[in-house]
């Protein structure tokens, strides 16, 4: 039985950042989903379509850390409510990290889609496991699910396994084919730009820790 | 990312004995059971403050600490006090001589309105009888008021009535009042809450002086209050002591769920 | 969301409906109910004063009773009502406060003080005559201190002090609760409040009260016969011992005398008392003011 607070305009503000959150990390994901398929199909107009996404996901930045400061400011929030807005700034500029992070990637789309086809079979998969990684983070803060958060922080060695797999490999390939060079440092640019948007999503994972722990460090597990 | 979940909010075991312990403290109005065997440790040059909200018993608590609760028709009480180690309810104990080393500022300020702020602050000393040469009682004054952060607003017009001064200094002068005696402990019974902000801000700013000296215990209805001047929180609910820690911890990740329910405002 | 909340109107009327005639109405009769009382009052007083007027002058307030109209006097009336109004407020005042002050601030709820209110309620409606009896069997024969100041002073405190009593008890509840405690939560003894806090307040309601109680005694008659008050004297009393007369007494020994000179008199002995019973009211009053000035803030 979860109560809410008596006063239901603080009530609906905080429910308010909420869904912001989940909608601007779910447009974020979006990105980072067309972005890869960008680079795969070597879709120039899909790039670029994408990175035009990303001067809402700046819109939602300036709106959620807005809505923070007012929160803070006229009701002066404690407790865990003080935690959650306190994550949610910072979680915020994780989310914007990963916009922009997106936006790079359409970047190498671009220049790789006039360029010949090429074998990218890793970097789905690294986009996969590293979306995977977003969705739960955020699932993790919404519901408060510190197994969840703790999960992902696994997954992080994983995605991090990829990216080295994948930089041994695309070395190999550019020592052995010396006109892939190019092609190869693009990819390899990529690469980077998904293991780092799974670290920021690993912070958005210790976030959600923080915000349960935070509560739970004297109380017995939930049943 | 680290938090104030640094230590566990026990009593300060180790540290020396409390200035003030409850020990299974009871009180009823008539037949009404308004505390409920309350075991509470308030240490000594720390602001302990007690929030709650109406009806919970925190300002019946503080009055069993200088026993005036007994002041009441048909209120009585159960369990230990102690000051310093000594039950305070013991047999052999006054409760007027206690209520000299225990001071209390109450909610509503009320200096004597047929005396002048110098009386008002020798009022203490004049209801005790002590004898003071003149010398020593203007000491007694000016140090009163000085203590009260009051001194350099009256020093000019220590003849007029008490009652000519502002909702705030007129709380001032009470404290001053209170300190002239040179009580242990401060009982504060929300202080604050019939002034404006500018003068509940002094106050609050004297706390943190007048703590060096006294031992203060201040209960408030004003969270923030709370939060901004205390350096350990009580919770109460119903007559009951649901969580006592640091203030630091209480308003940042308090344990019990009726502390997080009261501190975030879900009231039910 | 929200269930019940009224429809909301704007705009509803300010300005003035109909001439509001049941209050006006109300106020016009208590007017009258003042003026009536108030300007026969005056009325009777001018009477009074237009009789005596002619009549009053030094010799007449410093001379002695005499059978001849004109050379009569009222000093020993006047002598002999200040001393009773002196020994009264000296025995009723500290008695009737201190009765006060017990009933209020120990008595608290005892059967003893709930009896001991009941009484004095009632006693302070007992016809004055009564106390004149009283004052006969207990004071005059049984303590045997005859006929004298003593006695009837004795007799118009014990008509008076329920007056005291009670005007100082109303005093004393005015004293707001929380001032009592913050005086006790210094650490002072239940005496050392009341002297030092409860008392110095609750002086302009104790005054009001001293102030009627005087005013009661100085206009009583028939206890001071029965207690033996003369009717004609020709001296002045030394010492609570001795014989005595009142202004009351005096004008009503000239009234029912034929002579229309003692009625003029008698009108001039009316002045006098009046006089004397304001400028005894105004002092009080004036002092009662300036402590009430102090405390109001």
């Amino acid at each position: 039985m979860t109560r809410t607070h008596t006063d239901r305009e603080y009530e609906a503000k905080l429910e308010d950042l909420r869904r912001r959150l989940v909608a601007m990390s779910e447009r974020v994901d979006g990105m980072v989903e067309a972005a890869v398929r960008a680079v795969v199909e070597r879709d120039e107009a899909l790039a670029r379509a994408t990175m035009a996404v990303d001067r809402e996901v700046d819109r939602c930045e300036l709106e959620c850390d807005e809505l923070c400061l007012l929160i803070l400011a006229r009701w002066q929030p404690m407790a865990s409510d003080l935690r959650f807005i306190t994550i949610a700034l910072k979680m915020v500029t994780d989310l914007e990290r990963i916009g922009d992070l997106a936006v790079n990637i359409c970047q190498r789309a671009v220049r790789l889609s006039s360029k010949p086809p090429f074998d990218y079979a890793i970097i789905p998969k690294m986009g996969e496991a590293v979306r995977q990684m977003l969705g739960d983070a955020v699932r993790a803060f919404v519901s408060a699910d510190a197994e969840l958060a703790r999960a992902v922080l696994r997954a992080d060695d994983e995605v991090d396994e990829h990216y080295h797999e994948v930089f041994r490999a695309l070395m190999q390939l550019m020592r052995d084919d010396p006109a892939l060079l190019e092609r190869g440092v693009h990819v390899q640019s990529v690469a980077k730009f998904l293991e780092r948007i799974g670290d920021h999503a690993t912070n958005v994972a210790e976030q959600a820790i923080f915000l349960v722990a935070g509560k739970d460090v004297r109380h017995p597990p939930k049943p | 990312m680290t938090l104030a979940t640094s230590a566990p909010s026990a009593a300060p075991a180790t540290e020396p004995r409390p200035k003030l312990m409850t020990h299974g403290l009871e009180a009823w109005f008539g037949d009404n059971r308004v505390l409920k065997g309350v075991d509470m440790p308030i240490p000594a040059h720390r602001v302990t403050a007690i929030i709650g909200p109406s009806g919970c018993g925190k300002s019946t608590f503080i009055r069993c600490l200088n026993r005036m609760h007994e002041m009441v028709p048909g209120a009585r009480m159960a369990g230990r006090v102690e000051l310093d180690g000594q039950d305070v309810y013991g047999p052999d104990i006054d409760p007027v001589l206690l209520r000299r080393r225990v001071g209390m500022v109450f909610q509503k300020p009320n200096p004597f309105p047929t005396m002048s702020i110098r009386d008002n602050v020798l009022a203490g000393m004049k209801l005790s009888r002590r004898k003071l040469g003149k010398s020593e009682a203007e000491g007694v004054v000016e140090s009163a008021l000085r203590g009260a952060a009051l001194w350099d607003e009256v020093k000019d017009q220590l003849k007029k009535p008490g009652m000519d001064l502002s909702g705030g200094q007129q709380q001032r002068l009470c404290i001053a009042r209170s300190i002239a005696v040179e009580p242990d402990v401060l009982l504060m019974d929300e202080p604050c809450s019939a002034l404006d902000p500018i003068a509940t801000a002094r106050i609050e700013d004297l706390l943190h002086e007048l703590k060096a000296r006294y031992t203060i215990a201040i209960v408030t209805h004003n969270m923030q209050q709370a939060a901004r001047v205390s350096d350990q929180t009580a919770f109460f609910l119903s007559g009951e002591l649901v969580e006592l820690a640091e203030t630091n911890t209480i308003f940042t990740s308090p344990g019990d769920r009726r502390t997080e329910d009261y501190i975030t405002g879900k009231f039910g | 969301m929200s269930v019940g909340v009224p429809e909301i109107r704007d705009g509803a009327s300010i300005r003035r409906r109909g001439r509001n005639l049941g209050e006006r109405a109300f106020v016009a009769l208590s007017l009258l109910a003042i003026a009536i009382p108030l300007l026969i009052l005056v009325g009777l007083v001018a009477h009074t004063l237009s009789d005596a007027l002619g009549r009053i002058d030094w010799d007449f307030i410093v001379g002695y009773p005499s059978r001849r109209a004109s050379a009569a006097g009222i000093l020993p009336a006047l002598v002999g009502s200040l001393w009773l109004i002196g020994l009264t407020a000296l025995i009723a005042l500290p008695l009737g406060v201190g009765a006060a002050v017990w009933l209020e601030e120990y008595g608290g709820r005892s059967r003893l003080a709930g009896f001991i209110e009941v009484n004095i309620a009632n006693l302070a409606g007992v016809p004055s005559i009564i106390y004149g009896l009283l004052g006969l069997g207990l004071f005059v024969r049984f303590l045997g201190l005859d006929r004298s100041v003593l006695a009837g002073a004795l007799t118009l405190s014990l008509l008076v002090m329920p007056i005291v009593i009670m005007a100082t008890r109303e005093a004393l509840r005015t004293v707001p609760g929380h001032l009592r405690e913050a005086a006790a939560a210094l650490g002072a003894t239940r005496w050392q409040v009341i002297r030092q806090v409860v008392l110095p307040m609750s002086l302009p309601g104790i005054l009001t009260g001293s102030i009627l109680s005087i005013s009661r005694a100085i206009g009583e008659t028939a206890p001071l016969i029965v207690v033996g008050a003369l009717t004609y004297m020709t001296f002045l009393p030394q010492d609570p011992g001795d014989p005595f007369t009142a202004l009351p007494i005096q004008i009503y020994n000239w009234v029912s005398r034929p002579q229309e000179a003692f009625l003029v008199n008698a009108a001039a002995g009316i002045m006098v008392l009046l006089v004397t019973m304001l400028t005894l009211n105004s002092a009080a009053i004036l002092l009662r003011n300036r402590l009430q000035r102090r405390i109001r803030r």
